[in-house]
């Protein structure tokens, strides 16, 4: 029997009583989506969707299947992750998707190989210096491509006090525009094999899921991460208090275009090709991918956690509709009809906990 | 004259041509408690805000623990030991009790610029240690402020300013919009810190409040001070005189 005790105005309390997080009500959709894929499967297709059903492979559970969920969704889950303490500090990231497609083909140009089959690179976008250099090269180009855009970002955001959301949409035009002006269109190819090694096989789900575990350190026991639910949670008290919060914004924004930089070089390379479509609605599907996972559009509240599980949900509705052999405009409309229902029922339980 | 706190000499706060406030002198002393009373648009609020440094005075002299300040800022203030509760919450509703309390003040395991490691055990005691010598019942320091009631919000604010306040509080108005409970939970606290011999300036409608907790009652009327009135020589008919300008003309020092 829960202990209970008369507070401030008599009311009574149960001091032992605490809010469900929101992490396990985003678990329990997991589970509960997975449960009906496997039910659709045994009952339309005869198959199980969790689980191994093939004689010649002794697992227990369809391995295949479970990573390739979870590798679909690990590059968008990296820019989720930049999206997820954007959002929690009270502000929006459009341009991540835009940044992917920028920094991708800038980055693939200092990634190519000087030799194809022997022949010249036919793809070639500079000159022979910028051919075969160190894997290091590419990487920093694009990381600092991200943080440039970042560092734009959040400079207008926190000195010319324009909203995020026109910000970041502006950033998003520009940088789609700069990605296909880069090479007027044409994509970029044959990277060197280091470069091409960073986003090969389960690559992307080991950086993904490092990324997920550096961040949730930071935003549960760092400063960084408490100023950001500050800020989110009442911009005007964080000021009051102290806090720097025009120079928290700019680190918040450089670390977001930094993430999507990242995603964009997992992606060209585990692709060995940049084009200047790429990582279109990104963007989206990584907040959709936050939102989902219990992180509020109006900031101060959310976790790492809760967008990771996020990402599976998307990954598994992508699966089991394969899966089940449905059409991929299927999937479209069911993904915009859950992201809505998630923040549905976001609201709803706020409304409940005023009440009550 | 040291145990004087703080002293204002001619303070004058002008918007444009409107005369918010007008050759204000103030004295409080160490361990006093002082009310500010008086009608909307009296000049209370433009008083605290000059005091506190969150508007820049037009002019006039602030003295603080013996030296004339200049803050350009509510941090300045605070810094310099002077807390103030405001009107509007400055609280961040998703923060636990231990984080609201220590925001923009973090207690560090180690430091790593942005990225310093939060004690977030050391700030959880202390701030259980903090609520109780203000006699402050939070049901659970855990849980984020958003689900507490208004009264229990306020307490922490006044909890927060309790905690760090080296020389003065000032509170603007801290029961406004508390029930009858709520607001008595406040007062103690406010009896709590008299006892603790720090010293308060308290913004308030109230009355009967401000006679059962201050010393002193300092009375505004048009942007000037017209009154200072030691409780024990007044009663309320004499402050409600003062405050409608029945009574009074100006007072040279308050």
């Amino acid at each position: 029997m829960a202990q209970v005790t008369h507070g401030l105005g008599g009311l009574k309390y149960d001091p032992g009583k605490k809010a469900r997080p929101q992490e396990l009500n985003v678990l329990v959709a997991l589970i509960v989506i997975v449960a009906a894929f496997e039910i659709l499967g045994r009952l339309l297709m005869g198959d199980s969707f969790l689980f191994n059903t093939r004689d010649n492979i002794d697992t227990l559970f369809n391995q295949q299947r479970l990573s390739i969920i979870i590798l679909q969704v690990s590059i968008v889950g990296v820019l989720a992750i930049g999206v997820t303490q954007v959002i929690i500090s009270g502000g929006i990231d459009l341009s991540g998707g835009s940044i992917v497609g920028a920094t991708a083909m800038i980055a693939m140009s200092f990634a190519q190989t000087a030799l194809v089959n022997g022949q010249p690179n036919p793809k070639a976008i500079f000159g022979d210096w910028a051919m075969d250099l160190p894997v290091i090269v590419p990487v920093l180009v694009g990381l600092g491509c991200g943080l440039v855009a970042g560092l734009i970002n959040g400079s207008l955001i926190a000195y010319t006090r324009i909203p995020p959301f026109i910000a970041t949409l502006g950033m998003m035009v520009t940088a789609r525009g700069l990605s296909r002006w880069w090479s007027n269109g044409n994509p970029i190819s044959f990277p060197t094999e280091s470069f091409a090694a960073i986003g090969k096989g389960m690559m992307p789900v080991v950086i993904f899921v490092a990324l997920a575990v550096l961040f949730h350190v930071i935003m549960t026991y760092t400063k960084y991460g408490k100023h950001c639910y500050a800020i989110g949670s009442n911009e005007a008290a964080a000021r009051m208090s102290g806090i720097n919060v025009n120079h928290h914004k700019m680190l918040v924004y450089a670390i977001a275009g930094i993430l999507a930089s990242l995603a964009a070089v997992v992606l060209s390379s585990k692709n060995l090709t940049a084009q200047a479509g790429m990582g279109v609605m990104y963007e989206l599907d990584a907040i959709a991918m936050a939102v989902i996972g219990g992180v509020s559009l109006s900031g101060g509240r959310g976790s790492i956690i809760g967008t990771v599980l996020g990402a599976l949900i998307f990954g598994v509705i992508i699966s089991g509709f394969t899966f089940l052999k449905l059409d991929a405009y299927y999937q479209e409309m069911v993904k915009g009809v859950i992201i809505v229902a998630a923040v549905v029922l976001d609201q709803w339980r706020q409304q409940r906990r005023t009440r009550g | 004259m040291n145990d004087i706190i703080l002293e204002t000499r001619g303070l004058t706060k002008r918007y444009g041509g409107v005369h918010a406030l007008e050759d204000a002198n103030f004295i409080l002393r160490k361990g006093e408690h002082v009310a500010v009373v008086g009608d909307n648009g009296a000049g209370k609020s433009t008083f605290v805000r000059q005091v506190t440094g969150v508007e820049q005075r037009t002019s006039g002299q602030i003295f603080f623990d013996g030296q004339e300040v200049s803050h350009s800022g509510p941090l300045e203030a605070r810094e310099a030991g002077i807390e103030t509760v405001f009107q509007t919450l400055a609280l961040a509703d998703d923060l636990d009790v231990p984080s609201n309390l220590y925001l923009g003040r973090e207690l560090f395991k180690f430091r790593l610029g942005p990225f310093s490691w939060l004690d977030r055990r050391t700030m959880r005691e202390r701030t259980l240690e903090a609520l109780k010598t203000t006699a402050v019942k939070i049901p659970n320091v855990d849980n984020p402020i958003r689900n507490m009631s208004g009264g229990q919000r306020q307490c922490v604010a006044i909890a927060r300013a309790a905690a760090f306040a080296s020389k003065l509080i000032i509170m603007d108005e801290p029961t406004a919009a508390l029930g009858v409970q709520e607001t008595a939970q406040v007062e103690n606290i406010i009896r709590g810190l008299k006892e603790r011999g720090v010293p308060m300036i308290l913004i308030s409608h109230n009355l009967r409040q401000v006679f059962d907790l201050v010393d002193r009652i300092v009375v505004f009327r048009r942007g000037r001070i017209v009154a200072s009135l030691n409780r024990d020589e007044t009663d309320g008919n004499d402050i409600v005189s003062y405050i409608t300008g029945v009574k009074g003309g100006e007072v040279s020092y308050a």
